[in-house]
């Protein structure tokens, strides 16, 4: 009986105690303070002033536009993304492999860079490609005005659709082709199984693509940022900024943003409900076993246009706009034609070497990044363990509490903490980069405790066991087993975190203070002050930062596998 | 009149001959199992059978209609073949219930509504799934997803039944009974069966004939009793059922085993056209060998296991290992006990 | 000294009993093998001795040194008892090595470095891995990683080694090889080992003596590999044992008859008073012929399965197994097809009482 008494409170339940702990601050609170701070007016609950905020025309507008544009997005991803996916794995088409590889790349484009891009080779008056027809080609207007609706449908969808491109062509490759085999020694054409059999299986994984693009684009700031603010299109994320910063942090502008904060959070909420449902049902186990693989469909005629297509669209979607920010980052002036006399390296020079502002971002992107990261691995690890290994009651609370920032977008996260830490509980952190940790921490603890979930559950009960029976204390088997084993996925982990805190926007537009600017800040912000060269010479930059980094990843990853 | 018909097939993969000029002939009602090792060739002649890939060389008929042939550059594809077929992870689809499932074939087949429902019906009932008709196949055990894909294949009430390692993604006790739940099917409906496995019990237990492949080369055709019995070459002695060899020197007189010569008379007649060679490899079942105290082949007892039903020995025989299993009513030597072996029925083949 | 005693201990989880009051003494230098069928509680036996479990009543000594006690709360923990464990899934760390993975106990201990690389290598040699030892798990095959951990719960020369069935995923061939094996190495280093499997055709071969334990944790039989198979407790040791036909017979005055049927018991009289009995026998008991005296079938089913056939026979109404060495059919024209009369005489015939039959169905 005693010994079961022993460990009432003991090593497990003090983690498990901490655990909750930080989750809840760093978590828990910011959100909560949001949910109170729209609903919750003089002392009581008030649903109807959270209606007139709804009503008014610019907070519904945004509304509106925040669900015209991602269900725009999502269409048009969706239908690129399954068209490319079943291209290069049904088809003969050449060069599969190198093409597969090739769509993944827009991935690592953040959005609002090849927003600018595209800024400034298809706005009205001043793009490149406009100026072009109507300089040459004598047209009357714009070829195309890349301030509208259809511009900022056009460009998230450019770097968003590979989310359903990885599902799909996951699905169609991994799919057993024996169950396509049966349907044809059944009678069916290729045409009938691709109607009743192979669509229908791949659904769901071109639902939970969609339902990822439409969530992204919903909680994105950047691209409508940088293109909807000519023609006063605003979505969410955007208003949120506008009443944040532009009001200076009036009680009723942040009233309006946290209404906003927790229209959003519900609708993201309501799509990753939807995800769940859709890969926890239709997810079917399809996954092939002996190695014969699918018919392809022969394309004959189409090969070679159907390869120029594929070339025409990465070179549309990648190479122009990369090639646009690079020599728009070496003019001396914008607007200029791009003539070896107009272009020179002194942006890049005084960037990297000489201005405080740019250098100052960079360094606080890259010590953010590298602390975020370095604390939410830790962090992840002990929280992981106590989820994935300890037998405690309330486990529960700790993997809700880490998984709930997945589902809040990167605005609400800003805007909760700007609401937690300005002084509420004695802290000030505001306009300092602590409260950019902060968020980040927030955002990123998910992806940590992801990571670290999955590598803990490839160390299973046994190794430990062994190592127990070969004489080793818990200590010494957690020293010796565990944590080597664990490595890999910590690893892992903390680059699935310094990379996108290393470039992202969307949470350090709402925090940030004139020494506390990130790489996307700047960028942005250099945009917005009309300081076009510099902004495309930072970004220019922040790519190369972006593509060593990724291919740093792949080295390491790649390397530990091997081993 | 044979209904299915192999000449001469052949499959190539770049430098590897896969298929090498297969020749079958299966008759109408009879059930073939074609039996290897992976990688034989096995399911290379099935999938060219079904119309997934196209031989090159030689033709295949069935029913007297020629389905494919190299001369000719005919090749009928699998969606007109008219076959049933059941495939080893079943291939049941998910998405549709146990009676789409069965009916999918009838209704690409566009036939009316009504018969759709009757055949589909019949094939539930003679598969036992009639209550489960409208449930999800991923509610069922994989013994029945793989009686979904019978019906289904059954539902077309084909002629020719083609089943690829259906049983082996099976638990082991439920294999048995599945293959006879097959065996009646067959006898009921009266189609020809080709059946690809690499498990020997199970086509021994199957199928009428076996056709044992070796790298794409045909070793021997016959019924298990003669596969079993008379095996033709050492694969395939090997391959089918429990074995163990010993090399024999071969003279006039008799056979030397490990530096002992043994006359014939007493056990064995000497194989004809070996005894030229003057050396042998003596083939024999672990079940097939008896001790005996005079005039056995000279061991000593290395391992003696009690298994219940059987005992299993390991006699070391010179610088060879014999295994011998007998029944546990029969008294034998202990571990470490001179013994002797009498061959009951021992095989003979070039020693290689 | 290294017998295991196993006193009155219980164990249950989420208000489901899996063991009470068992009660098992393992000798010094055995083999013993705990066999039941899957869920039954032996590997929680398993565990509670190897430490990983604690008991919720009872008490477990190992060598006369009590490991646990529920009533005093004594807890001895895993890396302090001495023993070596192989289980089910191998264990063997991905990240270390060969050498590595079967020195650590030594390491742990304290060994001197000429010595831990000794004793390591000559563990390596014992489980037949010479000049693999520097090769990382995942370059291994199944049946060489379960070698590891065998070399790796043997290296420190415990006194007792728990074998949670570490046979179950390899091949036939290898497990054939494998429990040779282990059998060698446990003669060889005199300890005592408790194998705990489902597989009875290996707790045949392994065991010096079998425990049977049914689905609820209790123990039915406990003896050497011919007892449990030539006279089986009761016939759920029968039965799990191998394959098990049974003839319902009855007595009627002094005469006895099949089921419920006219035809008479032919053979071996029963040895138990009993007026509703059950003859139990194994395929190969059965004798067949086509004339003569016996008990009267008709052939339902007959399968070639190569050194034997395997027949299912009706007889009065109940239908029974048998196997016949097929050469012997081939030589005295015993092949038999279906709907073919035959006699069949049974050899030997283990009596129980009929209410066995109760839950069959024919």
């Amino acid at each position: 009986m005693n010994a079961r008494a022993q460990s009432r409170f003991g090593t497990p339940e003090l983690l498990f105690g901490l655990s909750v702990a930080v989750l809840v601050i760093v978590v828990g609170v910011p959100m909560l303070l949001i949910f109170f701070n729209a609903f919750w007016v003089d002392g009581h609950f008030n649903v109807a002033d959270v209606i007139t905020v709804l009503r008014h025309p610019e907070t519904y507008k945004a509304l509106l536009n925040s669900l015209i544009l991602s269900v725009g997005v999502t269409i048009t991803g969706t239908i690129v993304g399954t068209f490319f996916a079943w291209l290069v794995t049904r088809t003969d088409l050449p060069f599969k492999k190198t093409m597969k590889l090739l769509f993944l790349v827009p991935f690592m484009l953040p959005a609002f860079i090849g927003a600018l891009a595209w800024k400034m080779l298809l706005s009205p008056r001043a793009g490149y490609i406009n100026r072009v027809f109507m300089d040459v080609f004598g047209f009357d207007g714009p070829v195309f005005n890349i301030y509208t609706y259809a511009g900022i449908i056009l460009v998230e969808t450019m770097y968003l659709f590979p989310f359903v491109f990885i599902q799909v062509s996951g699905a169609l490759e991994r799919m057993d082709p024996t169950l396509e085999e049966s349907a044809r020694i059944s009678g069916a054409d290729l045409f009938t199984i691709t109607r009743k059999i192979t669509i229908p299986l791949v659904m769901p994984s071109i639902l939970s693509g969609s339902l990822l693009i439409m969530l992204y684009s919903m909680a994105h700031f950047g691209t409508v940022a940088v293109l909807g603010v000519e023609t006063g299109i605003y979505n969410i994320p955007t208003l949120i900024y506008e009443k944040i910063h532009q009001s200076a942090g009036s009680f009723a502008s942040i009233r309006t943003a946290t209404v906003l904060a927790t229209v959003l959070v519900i609708t993201a909420a309501l799509i990753l409900w939807l995800q769940n449902r859709i890969l926890s049902k239709g997810r079917y186990q399809i996954i092939a076993g002996k190695s014969f693989r699918p018919t392809e469909l022969k394309l004959r005629g189409l090969r070679i246009p159907l390869l120029l297509l594929c070339i025409a669209y990465i070179g549309f979607t990648i190479v122009l706009p990369t090639t646009t920010i690079f020599l728009v980052g070496g003019l001396k002036t914008y607007g200029l034609p791009f003539t070896a006399e107009n272009m020179t390296w002194s942006n890049y020079n005084h960037i990297l070497f000489e201005w405080d502002l740019t250098r100052g971002a960079i360094w606080n992107s890259i010590s953010l990044g590298l602390s975020a990261a370095l604390i939410t691995m830790f962090a992840g690890v002990v929280i992981s363990y106590v989820i994935v290994k300890m037998k405690v009651r309330g486990k529960g609370i700790l993997e809700f509490l880490g998984m709930l920032p997945f589902s809040v977008p990167g605005s609400v996260i800003a805007l909760g903490v700007i609401l937690a830490w300005s002084g509420k509980f004695g802290i000030n952190l505001y306009n300092t980069v602590w409260i950019i940790l902060v968020a980040y921490i927030a955002r990123y603890m998910a992806f940590s405790l992801k990571a670290n979930s999955a590598a803990l559950e490839q160390v299973h009960d046994s190794l430990v066991e062994a190592a127990r029976a070969s004489g080793a204390t818990m200590a010494q088997a957690l020293r010796d087993i565990v944590v080597p084993l664990v490595r890999p996925g910590m690893v892992a982990a903390f680059f699935l975190i310094f990379l996108p805190a290393l470039r992202e926007l969307t949470v350090s537009v709402l925090l940030y203070g004139p020494t506390t600017r990130t790489i996307g800040v700047a960028i942005y912000t250099l945009n917005e002050d009309g300081e076009t060269v510099y902004s495309a010479a930072l970004a220019g930059i922040a790519l190369i930062i972006i593509v060593l980094g990724e291919l740093l990843i792949k080295r390491l990853v790649s390397g530990k596998n091997g081993a | 009149m044979a209904y299915i018909e192999l000449r001469q097939v052949t499959k190539r993969f770049g430098s590897v001959t896969a298929v090498d000029r297969l020749d079958l002939e299966i008759a109408k009602g009879e059930c073939v199992a074609m039996l290897g090792p992976s990688g034989c060739g096995k399911t290379t002649t099935l999938r060219m059978v079904a119309g997934f890939d196209d031989l090159d060389d030689g033709e295949i008929r069935v029913g007297g209609k020629l389905l494919s042939s190299k001369r000719e550059n005919l090749y009928l594809p699998p969606e007109n073949r008219n076959f049933g077929m059941v495939f080893q992870a079943f291939a049941v689809w998910p998405h549709l219930s146990v009676f789409e499932n069965v009916a999918f074939p009838l209704r690409v087949r566009k036939l009316p509504r009504a018969e759709i429902g009757a055949r589909t019906e019949e094939a539930l009932k003679h598969t036992n799934l009639l209550s489960a008709a409208n449930g999800s196949p991923d509610d069922l055990s994989g013994g029945g997803k793989q009686r979904v894909a019978l019906a289904r294949a059954l539902a077309i009430r084909p002629d020719v039944m083609l089943l690829d390692e259906p049983l082996s993604s099976l638990d082991p006790h439920f294999r048995e009974e599945m293959r006879f739940e097959i065996k009646d099917l067959q006898h009921r409906f009266g189609f020809s069966i080709l059946y690809v496995t690499h498990d020997q019990s199970e086509a021994m237990a199957l199928s009428d004939r076996i056709l044992v492949m070796r790298a794409g080369v045909v070793q021997q055709i016959g019924t298990p009793l003669e596969v079993y019995g008379s095996p033709e070459n050492r694969f395939v002695f090997e391959f089918i059922g429990l074995s163990c060899f010993l090399h024999s020197g071969l003279t006039e007189s008799g056979m030397q085993i490990a530096g002992i010569t043994y006359p014939w008379p007493n056990s064995i007649a000497p194989p004809p056209g070996l005894l030229a060679n003057g050396t042998g490899l003596l083939a024999a079942r672990p079940t097939e060998i008896n001790f005996v105290s005079e005039h056995g082949i000279r061991g000593k007892v290395l391992r003696k296991a009690y298994l219940g039903e059987t005992i299993d020995y390991r006699i070391r025989v010179g610088d060879a290992e014999v295994r011998v299993q007998k029944t546990r009513h029969v008294p034998g030597p202990a571990v470490g006990d001179n013994c002797g072996l009498e061959f009951a029925c021992p095989h003979w083949y070039p020693a290689d | 000294m290294a017998n295991v005693r196993i006193e009155g201990v219980a164990k249950q989880y989420a208000g489901r009993k899996i063991l009470s009051g068992l009660s098992l003494e393992l000798n010094d230098g055995e083999c013993f093998t705990l066999l039941g069928p899957s869920g039954c509680g032996k590997t929680v036996l398993l565990r509670l001795i190897a430490g990983f479990e604690t008991p919720d009543s009872g008490s477990i000594a190992i060598g006369g040194e009590v490991v646990a006690n529920a009533a005093t709360g004594h807890m001895l923990p895993p890396d302090k008892r001495g023993l070596g464990v192989v289980f089910q899934d191998y264990a063997v760390w991905p990240h270390m090595n060969v050498f590595d993975n079967i020195s650590y106990p030594l390491k742990l201990a304290g060994t001197a470095a000429k010595s831990l690389r000794e004793r390591t290598l000559r563990a390596v040699d014992l489980v037949g891995l010479s000049g693999l030892d520097a090769r990382l798990p995942s370059q291994l095959s199944g049946g060489q990683q379960q070698r590891v951990a065998l070399a790796r719960a043997l290296v420190s020369e415990p006194r007792l080694l728990l074998l949670d069935e570490p046979l179950n995923n390899l091949d036939a061939n290898l497990r054939e090889e494998m429990r040779f094996e282990i059998k060698a190495l446990q003669r060889q280093l005199g300890i005592t080992i408790l194998y705990v499997t489902h597989d009875q055709e290996i707790a045949l071969a392994i065991a010096d003596r079998i425990a049977v334990m049914d689905a609820n944790g209790a123990l039915r039989q406990i003896g050497v590999p011919e007892a449990l198979y030539e006279k089986p407790a009761d016939d759920f040791v029968f039965r799990f044992l191998g394959i098990a036909s049974f003839l319902p017979v009855r007595r009627d005055g002094e005469a006895l008859y099949i089921g419920g049927s006219s035809a008479k018991w032919v053979g071996q009289a029963p040895d138990i008073p009993d007026a509703r009995l059950a003859a139990g026998f194994r395929p190969s008991d059965v004798m067949l012929a086509r004339g003569g005296e016996g008990l009267p079938g008709i052939v339902r089913r007959a399968s070639f399965l190569g050194a034997q056939v395997d027949y299912l026979i009706d007889i009065a109404g109940t239908l029974i197994r048998a196997a016949l060495p097929s050469h012997e059919c081939l030589a005295r024209n015993l092949l038999f097809v279906e709907g073919d009369h035959c006699l069949a005489r049974i050899a030997s015939v283990q009596w129980f009482a009929g209410d066995i039959l109760a839950a069959e169905k024919v």
